[in-house]
């Protein structure tokens, strides 16, 4: 491997290290609009846009929905752009969500994870974006704070390849990442920039016959979003799976080239797996907590017992092969969900992870726990309890009750 | 504003000479005042323009898969967001020219929306798009329904009129509800640019739309443009209840500049000429979605559209003759 760049330290919060990352890969505009736990981000950029450190079009909409209209409506135009959302925001782009990806708009938003309402709250859980699993979107959970600078400057990268011309939401959880100061490593700017390089746009057929980049244009008019009905409508949505299969194929090859120049990578960009090749327990997270249980599993470890970790990196595309692979030796798993799917036998991640095991020929025994829900404390004495129910599970091979609540008053 | 006064003069001629960009081949029905604007304001454009439009009668019957009728740049989103669509592509041609990716010193943006996207589901990301100033027309086709989804009410849709949402009931007459002043919202942006006007009066429409690209910054026009489908009248008369809309002095057609307000020619002529002002009923009789107030029971209704709009019209000579 060539040596990584020597780089600054920074103490940055995850929302500063996000706003520093979109700072860096020169982006054309920005729209948005504050929502708790997103906030610095948007509050930080406008300070670049302010002193004259970017040259971006920052626009500041009414509401997030025409926040993430005008992105993609930006993008189609050409420029490269980015937002930030969480909880109520995200759901109210929701319509716009899959017209972004409808539109092939490469979009790169950060989401600051935080609990949806009813009852208000604004801490974090994973509730907003798991209910954007189907919108189209390509979707990265972060560890901490390095990882949501490092994962920004590749979301670029991936969005914008033109074999996969999707959006990218990068999901970083509320407070505790996006408001916790860490220390930072950021790349010299001339490296980011050529490490993202200019915005490609994909070639294609205009209605004039010709074979022109895909933006509005003057010179090579283009009807963007028509309607399409039952005659061809299926052959778009088919096509923007094939942007997903695209992207599974290249997240792992940024992960490798940007190891190249920063020194740092995760897992393979899909999966990071933590002491899990001999693990006969196995735990499976998504988001920050994964710090939390590698501590354990050290503890464990020193223990004698063989605990590891599958952090779920990207959850869309969904990287069957590599869950199913890394997870065939384990004798019992954990399925951590930090949002609820009401009424839908355990969380999200529980179902995606179980449904990527169904092929093997014989399935370890798995068990879902929901933890965390409007910012609640999963503290290590809280977490080792997974472990030590897997240890039973390992060696009885019996799932008493599948779904469990961690840390709940009941 | 910068003025090409030359320019304004559209004749027939020139009109009948430019190439259209709003192509024939589009499904609109026999008769659709919607179609009929589109196709005649796009021969105001002055040079490169990127349309855009909120879901509606005009953007499915334009834009069917692989077909389009868009000889220009053109894009759909959503329904309640076209001004936002503006807003974005505005800020990506400021920062693109900035970097010298778009070679084009002025590209204008025309964002059209029906009623329904105007009025009602639109308005927020309008009010936005304003207020933030981006530089766009904001064209509103009003036919006064969401007669895409077959002819419902909306807050465009005028008192007494009825609808598949207000139909005309044994114990309801029609909508109940006054029309919403869009324009005075408009202009309570202190908007450089707010006009009201209709094809029948195609020059000044034209000219209108003209005025409205030069501004530097946001500028609204709202064209009446009747449905025949929705008002259940004759596809013939769409011209003509375009022009009887303004006799009537229902949609009496001005500008204001900078808030000052002038009554444009056809409606001028009227108020230096009041007997020339037709009774509303005369505008109202031949549609069908206000045959029921033709009855005695409902003469009341018909009294009570009059004196709003002998209300309304005295309140704009007011307004007029103060400025």
């Amino acid at each position: 491997m060539a040596k990584p760049v020597k780089q600054d330290t920074m103490a940055l919060n995850g929302d500063e290290a996000v706003a520093y990352a979109a700072k860096q890969c020169e982006v054309d505009v920005v729209a948005a609009y504050p929502i708790t736990p997103q906030t610095i981000i948007v509050e930080k950029f406008s300070e670049y846009v302010a002193n004259g450190e970017v040259h971006t079009e920052f626009i500041c909409t009414e509401s997030e929905h025409s926040a993430i209209t005008a992105c993609l409506a930006a993008s189609v135009t050409g420029a490269r752009t980015f937002t930030a959302s969480a909880s109520a925001g995200l759901a109210l782009m929701h319509e716009m969500l899959f017209v972004t990806s409808g539109s092939r708009a490469p979009v790169v938003m950060a989401v600051a994870n935080r609990a949806l309402s009813s009852p208000l709250n604004i801490h974090g859980d994973q509730s907003d974006s798991m209910a954007e699993r189907d919108s189209g979107w390509i979707h990265i959970y972060v560890e901490n704070a390095q990882e949501a600078y490092d994962a920004i400057i590749q979301a670029f990268k991936i969005a914008e390849d033109v074999g996969v011309s999707l959006p990218i939401m990068v999901g970083l959880d509320g407070f505790t990442l996006s408001h916790s100061l860490e220390n930072v490593d950021v790349l010299p700017e001339d490296i980011v920039k050529q490490f993202v390089g200019e915005r490609q746009l994909p070639m294609v057929l205009t209605h004039e016959g010709k074979t022109m980049p895909f933006k509005l244009d003057p010179e090579n008019p283009m009807t963007m979003g028509p309607i399409a009905f039952q005659n061809y409508y299926f052959e778009f949505k088919r096509q923007q799976e094939e942007g997903m299969s695209n992207a599974l194929k290249l997240i792992p090859e940024v992960n490798s080239s940007y190891a190249k120049v920063s020194g740092r990578s995760y897992g393979n960009g899909l999966i990071d797996a933590y002491k899990l090749d001999d693990a006969e327990i196995a735990v499976v997270c998504v988001g920050s907590t994964s710090g939390t249980l590698k501590v354990i599993i050290d503890e464990l470890r020193q223990e004698g017992v063989k605990a590891g970790l599958l952090r779920l990196r990207t959850f869309r595309p969904l990287p069957v092969e590599e869950l199913r692979n890394a997870l065939k030796n384990a004798k019992a798993i954990a399925v951590m969900d930090k949002s609820m799917s009401f009424g839908g036998f355990g969380g999200a991640v529980f179902h995606e992870v179980r449904h990527s095991l169904y092929d093997l020929q014989t399935h370890p025994p798995i068990v879902n726990y929901i933890y965390g829900l409007g910012g609640r404390d999963s503290s290590p004495r809280e977490l080792r309890k997974v472990f030590e129910e897997l240890t039973n599970i390992a060696k009885t091979g019996h799932v008493e009750s599948p779904v469990h609540y961690l840390g709940l008053r009941e | 504003m910068t003025t090409t006064q030359q320019e304004w003069k559209f004749t027939a001629k020139d009109i009948a000479s430019k190439p259209d960009l709003f192509l024939s081949g589009h499904r609109a029905c026999a008769g659709c005042g919607p179609a009929v604007v589109l196709r005649l304001i796009m021969k105001a454009t002055r040079g490169p323009t990127i349309v855009t439009e909120a879901t509606g009668c005009m953007e499915v019957v334009s834009s069917i898969y692989p077909y389009t009728s868009w000889g220009i740049p053109w894009l759909h989103t959503a329904f309640e967001n076209a001004a936002a669509n503006a807003s974005g592509i505005d800020a990506a041609l400021k920062a693109m020219r900035k970097k010298g990716k778009v070679k084009q010193e002025q590209i204008d943006i025309i964002a059209i929306a029906g009623d329904g996207g105007t009025y009602d589901i639109g308005l927020q990301a309008l009010s936005g798009a304003v207020e933030r100033g981006h530089d766009f027309l904001f064209v509103l086709y009003d036919n006064e329904g969401y007669m895409n989804t077959g002819i419902q009410r909306s807050g465009g849709t005028p008192i007494g009129a009825a609808t598949t949402t207000t139909p005309a009931g044994k114990v309801i007459p029609g909508k109940l509800e006054k029309k919403k002043p869009i324009t005075e919202i408009m202009l309570a942006h202190d908007m450089q640019y707010v006009a009201t006007a209709t094809p029948y009066y195609w020059k000044d429409m034209l000219t209108k739309v003209r005025k409205g690209l030069e501004v530097e910054g946001p500028a609204f026009l709202h064209i009446f443009a009747p449905c025949p489908r929705g008002w259940r009248s004759e596809p013939a008369k769409t011209m003509e209840y375009s022009k009887l809309a303004v006799e009537s002095c229902v949609f009496p057609v001005w500008e204001a500049v900078n808030g000052k307000r002038q009554l444009s020619t056809p409606s001028k002529l009227i108020a230096l000429a009041p007997q020339k002002k037709k009774p509303v009923k005369d505008y109202l009789v031949g549609q069908g979605r206000f045959r029921h107030l033709f009855t005695p029971q409902n003469q009341h209704i018909l009294d009570e559209i009059q004196r709003m709009t002998d209300e309304r019209w005295q309140r704009l000579l007011q307004n007029y003759e103060s400025a």
